[in-house]
């Protein structure tokens, strides 16, 4: 007797994809000269082909930003700019499942997490930062808070879309105008938001997209007219960003990476826990910069909660992210799948005990089983370094301080989690992490009123709540 | 083993038990249960999920209106739910006032039921106010009379106000009565028990006292069977396994009223406590309007359109 769950794909009716796609600059999509294929992780179909944005189409984002911004979006007052935002929202709500299946094919993340949780997110981020538009002056920097100007915004292939509302919602509410690039392998959302700024009749160049790779990432950090760079991605790259934007005048925000301590005390809701540890690092495949990739387990309950974690992972169903039943999708390129690989064979060969779960994967397309190592300690290079993949790494820990030590052990400290059904414990641990955000007794929530961003190695500023919105705004002491 | 080992039915050794038990976060089991809750069943799948459902429905009467002749025709579609079309399998049992466990089962005797179970209330059902007496005499009646399944409701109030070695004590008592002739199903009334750590409590409680199946409800109060209660029951029930290596049994009672919520209990159960629990001996569904929502399902699958309700019978 078995119940086996009949495939339940969501239908790809609902989206049209063009076979080739150009910037959108100036409120107008306009042809690229160079084009590369951009392919569904899942089955390594090509989905369509993008333009590599070049000097040209670069200067001519900023141009069109520049003109904006001189000429409608400053002038116009908070009140109507909020407009353009609620629009823009409601949007995004009505063509939600337009962008949850494009998301989904374009990245390989599982539909039900696009339709749950990355595009309701999405329109929630742009719900709220359209009701700080009129409100600047509560910002906490003074009575008339400016904004930066031109603000370019580089953003990474993990959650497309949502990112892209991280980015463009506080620079448009605090009365900047953007050029934007998406990551090179998951642009279609992002041109697809293209569409809707032209629905919502948002002022011509108010928001303009370029795709490419890095070398036109590089181009947004040092073009001369921008004001202020936003970036999420690497710690190698926002290295590279902090050093080319040091000698300038712009603002710049980093949202780096992490490698998460999760830590289950021994008085934690057990059963809650292993929800949290999976949701914490399988999650998005594990393409999360805040994902829990460190597992700390007290040592008394260790062997319980591993026992519990791998009977848990047998029932995660990796198939075909089209499927409204999928957990965990396709890895979202053939070189992250290599950095996951090469890390995990390290793992091995420092005598880490992996164990996957036992699952089929699809023959093509990118794929990880979901995986943990037990038996790591902290010279261990899969404790230390990012591996942005379905892999996780236990560790365990004898005293709360031993816990509380070995998490922020780390050049990172983005995120942690806590885990304790006791109230002083969870205020007395979340008092000594050094992360940017820490949740208790839950993992991977977001909320565009909560700002978002790391200490250490993990970045520079926060996204989200008031604290995002203020990195968007000057305050009039600076003018 | 008495007691499986886990206890030796003493006060301090059952609070040292269920003291030992992890607590529950609420949040975090709401939230399992809800992303459970968005698996989509479809085709084969939910084909093999219907007629699942409908051989573990323990189809139930249980109002004071209840008379032979009601009891008799309810006897009548648990065997064959759909006159029409024989390869609808029989439901579980059907689940009476212990006055009417006589009428029931030789009804289903007299229609070739003999598969089909008698499930008789018992321990003063529903509030389970009375003196121990009343309740053994309650359940040696409902057994004399036939009754293969004993579905008794624990002393709420005992169990609130933290005497859990009288509630452990009743289970003992009417699990004795039960014997091999019958098999006891212990009602918590969740809905009064409100918390999740008081549901697992009592989980872990029933099962250690000899419970073969633990229920949720009696159908009277409200909330009843909801998913996050229903998952704690199968993640107790999963670990007591992993305890003991004994399988109890799980039924949710109350609130299950169409085939969606019937399919989402069996999600549950299949990614909780695992598909070894996808049989009538370890799950059952507390229902009655339930069963011909699942008809109307399946007639729907076969035809492909939805019949009108004159269609299935009203018993």
């Amino acid at each position: 007797m078995s119940f086996e769950y009949a495939p339940a794909p969501e239908s790809r009716a609902v989206v049209t994809i063009k076979p080739k796609y150009g910037h959108f600059i100036g409120g107008k999509f306009v042809a690229g000269t160079k084009l590369f294929p951009t392919i569904n992780p899942a089955t390594e179909e090509i989905l369509s082909h993008i333009a590599l944005a070049g000097k040209a189409d670069v200067d001519a984002a900023v141009k069109a930003a520049r003109k904006a911004y001189t000429t409608t979006w400053s002038k116009m007052s908070g009140k109507e700019r909020g407009k353009y935002l609620f629009r823009i929202a409601r949007i995004m709500q009505e063509r939600a499942r337009e962008f949850a299946v494009l998301e989904t094919l374009d990245n390989g993340k599982p539909i039900r997490e696009s339709r749950d949780v990355d595009v309701p997110l999405a329109a929630a981020h742009f719900f709220y930062h359209a009701g700080w538009a009129d409100k600047l002056e509560y910002a906490g920097l003074g009575t008339s808070p400016k904004a930066h100007g031109v603000a370019g915004q580089i953003i990474p292939w993990n959650f497309p879309l949502l990112m892209l509302a991280w980015k463009v919602a506080p620079a448009l509410a605090a009365g900047n105008t953007v050029v934007l690039k998406p990551a090179e392998t998951t642009s279609l959302t992002a041109l697809l938001f293209a569409e809707v700024c032209q629905q919502a009749e948002l002022p011509a160049g108010v928001v303009n997209i370029v795709t490419g790779d890095g070398t036109t990432g590089a181009m947004i950090v040092n073009h001369p007219g921008i004001d202020k760079i936003a970036f999420t991605g690497s710690t190698e790259v926002g290295k590279i960003i902090a050093r080319a934007v040091a000698p300038t005048h712009k603002s710049v925000t980093l949202e780096l990476g992490g490698k998460a301590a999760n830590i289950v005390f021994e008085d934690a809701a057990i059963d809650e826990a292993v929800e949290g540890i999976v949701n914490g690092i399988f999650f998005n495949q594990g393409h999360v910069c805040c994902a829990g990739s460190r597992l700390l387990l007290q040592e008394n309950i260790a062997e319980e909660v591993v026992e519990k974690l791998k009977s848990r992972m047998t029932k995660i169903r990796v198939a075909d992210p089209m499927d409204k039943n999928t957990d965990l999708g396709a890895i979202n390129s053939k070189e992250q799948l290599l950095k996951i690989t090469e890390l995990s064979s390290v793992g091995d060969s420092e005598g880490g005990q992996r164990w996957s779960a036992p699952c089929e994967l699809p023959s093509k397309g990118f794929w990880f089983a979901p995986t943990i190592f037990t038996g790591v300690s902290q010279s261990h290079r899969i404790a230390r370094e990012e591996i942005f993949g379905p892999v996780l790494s236990v560790l365990t820990f004898r005293t709360p301080q031993e816990a509380i030590d070995k998490a922020n052990n780390t050049p990172f400290g983005l995120s942690a989690g806590i885990w304790s059904e006791k109230g002083s414990k969870v205020l007395w641990a979340s008092q000594q992490l050094r992360a940017g955000v820490i949740w208790a007794n839950t993992f991977n929530k977001f909320d565009p009123t909560s700002p978002f961003g790391g200490y250490k190695e993990s970045g520079w500023g926060r996204e989200g709540g008031r604290h995002g919105l203020s990195a968007y705004l000057k305050g009039v002491s600076h003018d | 083993m008495k007691f499986y080992g886990l206890v030796d039915g003493t006060d301090a050794s059952l609070k040292k038990y269920l003291g030992s038990l992890p607590g529950v976060d609420q949040v975090g089991a709401d939230a399992r249960a809800a992303m459970l809750a968005t698996r989509s069943i479809k085709t084969t799948s939910k084909r093999w999920a219907i007629d699942t459902a409908i051989s573990m429905v323990d189809l139930t009467t249980l109002e004071g209106a209840d008379t032979p002749g009601k009891v008799q025709a309810l006897c009548t579609k648990a065997v064959r739910p759909d006159p029409t079309d024989p390869t609808v399998p029989s439901v579980g049992a059907v689940c009476v006032y212990n006055d009417m466990v006589d009428i029931a089962r030789t009804h289903l005797d007299l229609i070739g039921g003999a598969h089909v179970g008698v499930a008789a209330v018992s321990t003063a059902f529903p509030s389970g106010r009375a003196s121990m007496p009343v309740k053994i005499q309650d359940t040696k009646d409902a057994i004399d009379a036939g009754a293969s399944e004993i579905d008794m409701v624990i002393d709420r109030g005992a169990f609130l106000s933290g005497r859990y070695i009288e509630v452990f004590n009743e289970i003992v008592a009417i699990r004795e009565i039960c014997g091999t002739k019958a098999h006891l199903k212990v009602i918590f009334e969740t809905g009064e028990l409100v918390t999740y750590d008081n549901v697992r409590k009592a989980s872990f409680l029933a099962m250690a006292a000899g419970a073969d199946f633990i229920k949720t409800s009696t159908g009277k109060v409200a909330p009843a069977a909801t998913a996050p209660v229903v998952l704690i029951m199968l993640e107790a029930v999963r670990d007591f396994y992993s305890m003991t290596k004994s399988r109890i049994g799980v039924k949710p009672a109350g609130g299950i009223r169409n085939t969606k919520d019937a399919i989402k209990q069996l999600v549950l159960v299949n990614e909780t406590a695992g598909p070894e629990w996808l049989t009538p001996s370890l799950f059952r569904i507390g229902a009655s309007a339930l069963l011909n929502d699942l008809l109307m399902q399946r007639m729907k699958m076969d035809d492909g359109y939805y019949a009108s309700p004159q269609y299935v019978t009203l018993d």
